[in-house]
């Protein structure tokens, strides 16, 4: 018996219907057979810990965790993953188009788990409701979605054979381009591409929150580690050991030196042979820690006494951000009715369920870095000061990204496979585990805020004065960025002539705060749009009618002082709600006359949004051209990860040159051959990097007209390698042939920039923060169990103004997905640095949890976007927090000042509003 | 550094008494356990003892082997007294943990929020621990010692769960309470089995999970509704009569929200195990 011992023994097994042999250790997971072994990259990897059920395999057809199974378990059974599937399976194939159809993969990391599960239930029930395929899916996470979609896609299966495809041009619900390789398990994400034998690199991270530290004998170390190869510290950082995205706040370091300021800080990365780093012992690592002082949260910081994590930061204050316009409190002195309030919210994870993943290498002496990123011109920027590199010896390769959300716009790991490489001249590898991307990579600022808000008897709003703190964690990252927005957008989309804004960005031992999905304009809308409500009560007005009396209209000055013209919707937002508002209301007061233990409430709440940068050059260049053999190529170099912008910006190109996308070759993004788009962010790509699209085909297009010498209103078709024009009805086909090709190889090339028409804040942040704002309200009805403290949402209408909807069916993904993740922010998410670095602890919802969502797309076209479009990708949480807790306070009285609303916090604030 | 997949009951047996070992099933507990660290031990994989896996009627009740996953509880054709552990079953984890995840796993792991306990407990359950030496059943409640403790010894497996046969028409509830649909960890779970007859209770076993170390049946409750009309059951249920929890604060709740959640979660599932008796 004991000969069974399997340390030298193959397993042998189906997958896929074909019979494969593998040699894993003992107890080596499923999943990690399956992926290097067997190179089945299909099957991803979220967690490890049977929580995200993105590595869901069929084993003899039932669903199971890979990463849960012993591949010595699998012996002699049958698995399936996505690839294998899809390729012979009928209800996988057919699964592939409603997905697809749906647009029910975003980022697609999850796409693989959600699928593979789909498919076991669609065995047994072929034609599932909804709650059946709720309950299928319920082991597979999302964080793009917002799962309505997947549910669509799944239900719909049965009738995927009639499903008419959409055109592809603007304006339509075209599939995703990049669509294709999300289903058939074929996308590649940062830990999908790193060559055959790469070194793999760890991280020696600091298990205090604040501590000084030596390190050992490294080099003895090392030598009783057989299959490391190097070790790096500061000292082996040949440029400036600080990294970070905003000048003057460059300051975390790569490697910490003599000490660290929160737990999960680099102190040094060991470098070998994969199977020596998968045995290697992290803690055996030689470093001496002393704990220091914790300050943990913005109270500990600002205390007279804290020690400061930066010597020149007084008070641990790392910077602020101000407007003001009129009088504040003058205002609020002669108001009829005021308000006054303070909230509190906490960390939010982004969540994503691609931990941070990628390789380096070195390629005829110049860096080439493949990972997943939001922002592959700032990681090149970033690692040219570290490597003491020129930008043009580095190429950014970005991999598919499964999710980012903010948090893939700052470097992770790219410093750390970038030194090694460099060192060991050998591809290095790198893969963030579930603990180690929640302990150190940036998180939402925790917000305290304090606002008073005043308005007339008649409703006019007289005065509204904010001041917000924002725990910053340990390094700057987008901190500056959180404390400028804020006072900006702190009023909301409403005229305050009296205002008065402060912010402040408060260091503490925390894990970094950054950019995540609105730069803290979800917590001070959730001030805001709350207060308001609260007002709107003391006014006996309808909360509706309130906002609209009190609504940014074209020609009406925001509290900066700018004036729009035109493309002001926050009105038609909000009038949109109306009907379902007048049938909430009355749903809800019906519901409550019969039911004691429940109470059902309808909440709204409005919300903007400045695209792009804050006063600050934000610029995207699009490039393109034809080919000497009649193929047009665009370079895409705006990130998509996700959010679809490798749809968006193709389908903006192909309106502007004239012709169907189906003729186009889309490459990118990758420093080498795409020019800057800028990083994905502030809601910028479809606004930015659309106008530079627009712009290059518009560009692209007269170079092409001006060739066949015909009039601007002539017709392109591309096909069959050939650029045909039509004009008045005279065809000819360009002759290609006899144009010299330039050094890219294009016969006839157009590149085009676009920067945001922007001026900067002056003292009072008077000025032009945004070219553009897009706009938004949300209503949701929720029932509230007043024994328990729950609060279960159960139905959302999301009005937005899109200024012009691109892909219609896009908008409804990054609605639905904002939903969910607004929604996980008002009622359950909240990182604790060293407690929830998991997700099991730390919650996200599941596709039990998002009830259905219906999506309102109003147009008012923006003169700067192209062709009227504005940015969304943020606007879709903004509302969602605020409205869900005024439905809660319209239900049940009880008002929510803590986010996330717990249970137990939930339950308190019902007691507290006279709930037994 | 081996992973032994037994093919006898011997085997294995044999196979803890070389040295230390880890028993793994389902696994679903075991590698999140282990995380990211190396494992240089031994595995006993008893997942393919077939004499393990299944739930069979005996003379005196049922038999649940130890191998036997949560999905095989959902499907299996038990009397409706069974119903709260079928419930239950379906809140372990996802499908995909219930699909590989064993009942004896979920034992011998002994979370304080393990989901299957509560009901186990309200079906008086005993447990079969087998060594070389032999084997030996003890009550659930005297083989669960504390979080993450309990009466198996190093050298023996558990084999089987045992469950008496129950007072006829009894019916079985569970209710767990937590901060999302799926995939979440209790705030505090309670499984009943009930009897009602003529109208009047005549059996009654409630448990509560999450909200002390160990699950616990709440005898003082059982006690007082014992003998009580069916119909305005739950309003006898008051907080003097639940004694014995001593819940934590943690991530998920505060101790007090889970003291005064008690009370709601036994109340509502005495009214789920209650649907057509009152």
């Amino acid at each position: 018996m004991m000969d069974k011992s399997s340390a030298t023994m193959a397993t042998s097994f189906v997958l896929n219907g074909e019979i494969v042999q593998v040699d894993p250790t003992p107890g080596e997971r499923l999943s990690h057979s399956l992926r290097e072994r067997l190179d089945r990259k299909d099957v991803k990897i979220g967690c490890n810990a049977g929580d995200c059920g993105a590595c869901t395999v069929l084993v003899d057809g039932a669903p199971v965790c890979a990463c849960l199974m012993a591949t010595q378990q699998a012996t002699g059974r049958k698995v399936e993953t996505l690839a294998g599937l899809v390729k012979a399976d009928p209800d996988a194939q057919a699964l592939m188009e409603s997905f697809q159809h749906h647009q029910a993969a975003q980022c697609g990391i999850c796409t693989p788990g959600m699928m593979v599960s789909a498919v076991a239930l669609l065995r047994d029930v072929p034609q599932p409701s909804d709650a059946q395929v709720q309950d299928a899916l319920g082991g597979v996470l999302c964080r793009c979605t917002g799962y309505r979609k997947i549910i669509d896609a799944v239900v719909g299966t049965h009738a995927a054979d009639q499903l008419v495809q959409a055109p592809t041009e603007l304006g339509h619900n075209a599939r995703r381009f990049d669509g294709l390789a999300k289903v058939n398990g074929s996308e590649r994400f940062g830990d999908d591409v790193a060559p055959a034998g790469a070194l793999v690199a760890r991280v020696i991270r600091s298990p205090y929150p604040s501590a000084s530290f030596t390190l050992g004998d490294i080099a003895g170390w090392q030598a009783n580690h057989p299959g490391v190869d190097t070790v790096l510290t500061a000292k082996d950082v040949p440029g400036l050991n600080a990294f970070g995205v905003i000048p003057g706040f460059i300051d975390q370091p790569v490697f910490a030196v003599n000490h660290i300021r929160f737990r999960g800080e680099a102190v040094a990365c060991v470098v070998g042979d994969a199977d020596a780093m998968a045995m290697l012992d992290l803690t055996s690592f030689p470093v001496k820690w002393t704990p220091q002082t914790t300050l943990s949260d913005i109270d500990d910081a600002i205390a007279p006494d804290a020690p400061l994590l930066f010597e020149d930061r007084k008070g641990n204050i790392m910077c602020g951000g101000f407007v003001q316009c009129g009088d504040a409190d003058a205002a609020l002195e002669t108001a009829d009715v005021t308000v006054e309030a303070s909230y509190k919210t906490s960390f939010v994870e982004h969540g994503y369920i691609e931990p941070e993943a990628g390789f380096a290498e070195m390629v005829d002496g110049r860096l080439h870095v493949h990972a997943c990123t939001q922002a592959p011109g700032m990681d090149r920027e970033t690692l040219a000061a570290v490597m003491n590199m020129p930008m043009a010896d580095i190429r950014i390769v970005p991999t598919a990204v499964g999710g980012g959300f903010g948090s893939k716009i700052d470097v992770s790991l790219q410093p750390f496979i970038a030194l090694a490489a460099m060192k060991t001249g050998r591809p290095v590898r790198m893969t963030y585990t579930r603990n180690e991307t929640m302990q150190s990579t940036t998180k939402r600022h925790p917000a305290q805020i304090k606002i008073k808000v005043g308005a007339k008897a008649d409703g006019t709003l007289s005065g509204l004065r904010f001041d917000g703190d924002f725990n910053t964690g340990a390094y700057a990252s987008w901190g500056p960025t959180v404390a400028n927005r804020v006072p900006v957008h702190a009023s909301g989309p409403y005229h305050i002539t009296d205002y008065r804004a402060r912010s402040r960005a408060v260091h503490t031992h925390c894990p970094p705060s950054g950019a995540f999905r609105g730069f803290g304009v979800p917590q001070s809308a959730i001030a805001q749009e709350t207060a308001f409500d609260l007002l709107a009560e003391k006014l006996g007005i309808d909360a509706l009618d309130f906002r609209l009396k009190n609504a940014l209209a074209d020609n009406v000055p925001t509290v900066c002082g700018q004036v729009f013209e035109q493309g002001v919707g926050i009105k038609a937002c909000l009038e949109a709600l109306r009907p379902a508002w007048e049938m909430a209301k009355a749903e809800c007061a019906e519901f409550n006359a019969t039911h004691s233990d429940f109470k059902r409430g309808v909440g709204i709440a409005g919300a903007w949004y400045g695209c792009g940068n804050t006063s600050l050059p934000n610029p995207s260049t699009i490039k393109a051209g034809v080919r000497p053999d009649g193929t047009v190529v665009l370079h895409q170099g705006a990130m998509d990860i996700g959010q679809g912008s490798n749809t968006v910006i193709p389908q903006i190109f192909a309106k502007a040159l004239g012709v169907s996308i189906d003729g186009v070759t889309v490459l990118g993004a990758d420093t080498d051959i795409t020019p800057d788009a800028g990083k994905t962010s502030a809601s910028r790509q479809t606004f930015v990097s659309g106008n530079a699209s627009l712009k290059a085909g518009e560009a692209l297009r007269r170079k092409i007209l001006l060739q066949a010498n015909v009039g601007p209103d002539a017709t392109i078709t591309l096909e069959d390698g050939k650029v045909t024009v039509t004009d008045t009805g005279q065809v000819q086909t360009l002759d290609l042939s006899r144009l010299e090709p330039n050094a890219d190889g294009y016969v006839l090339m157009a590149q085009e920039t676009y920067d945001p028409p922007i001026k900067p804040l002056d003292e009072n942040g008077q000025g032009i923060p945004y070219a553009q704002f897009g706009y938004a309200a949300h209503l949701v009805v929720v029932e509230v169990d007043i024994a328990l403290g729950l609060c279960k949402p159960l139905r959302f209408v999301a009005a937005h103004d899109v200024g012009r909807a691109i892909n219609p069916l896009l908008v409804e993904g990054q609605v639905q997905g904002g939903i969910a993740q607004g929604l996980g922010m008002a009622l359950m998410e909240e990182y604790i640095p060293g407690r929830t670095e998991n997700l099991h602890d730390y919650l996200i919802p599941t596709i039990g949890d998002i009830p259905p969502i219906e999506t309102l797309i109003l147009e008012i076209a923006d003169a700067h976007g192209p062709y009227g479009a504005k940015g969304l990708g943020e606007h879709v949480l903004i509302p969602t927090a605020p409205a869900i807790f005024n439905a809660i306070y319209h239900a049940t009285g009880a008002k929510v000042t803590r986010a996330p609303a717990t249970p137990t916090r939930l339950r308190a604030a019902l007691q507290e509003a006279g709930h037994a | 550094m081996s992973y032994i997949t037994a093919t006898t009951l011997e085997d294995a047996l044999t196979a803890l008494t070389t040295g230390p070992a880890s028993i793994i099933a389902g696994g679903t507990d075991w590698f999140p356990a282990q995380g990211d660290r190396h494992f240089d031990g031994t595995l006993v994989d008893i997942s393919r003892l077939a004499d393990l896996r299944g739930v069979t009627k005996t003379d005196s009740g049922w038999r649940i082997g130890a191998a036997t996953t949560w999905t095989d509880i959902i499907k299996a054709d038990l009397p409706p007294a069974f119903d709260g552990l079928k419930l239950a079953a379906r809140e372990v984890g996802s499908i995909q943990i219930q699909n590989t995840g064993t009942i004896a796993g979920n034992l011998c792991n002994a979370s304080p929020a393990a989901d299957g306990v509560p009901p186990l407990l309200t079906l008086d359950a005993s447990v079969q621990l087998t060594s070389r030496q032999g084997t030996r059943e003890i009550a659930l409640c005297d083989f669960l010692q504390g979080v993450r403790k309990t009466d198996r010894a190093a050298d023996e497996i558990l084999t089987a769960v045992h469950i008496p046969d129950l007072p006829d028409g009894s019916k079985g509830s569970f209710v767990k309470l937590g901060a999302r649909k799926y995939l979440v960890i209790s705030i505090c779970m309670v499984a009943v089995v009930l009897q009602v007859k003529d109208g009047v209770v005549a059996d009654i076993r409630i448990a509560i999970g999450a909200a002390s170390p160990v699950a616990q049946r709440l005898t003082a409750l059982e006690t007082a509704l014992r003998g009580l009309p069916a119909k305005g059951l739950t309003h006898a249920i008051t907080d003097d009569l639940i004694h014995g929890l001593t819940p934590i604060s943690d991530v998920r709740a505060t101790a007090d929200y889970r003291q005064a959640a008690a009370t709601q979660v036994i109340r509502r599932a005495i009214t789920l195990a209650l649907k057509g008796d009152a």
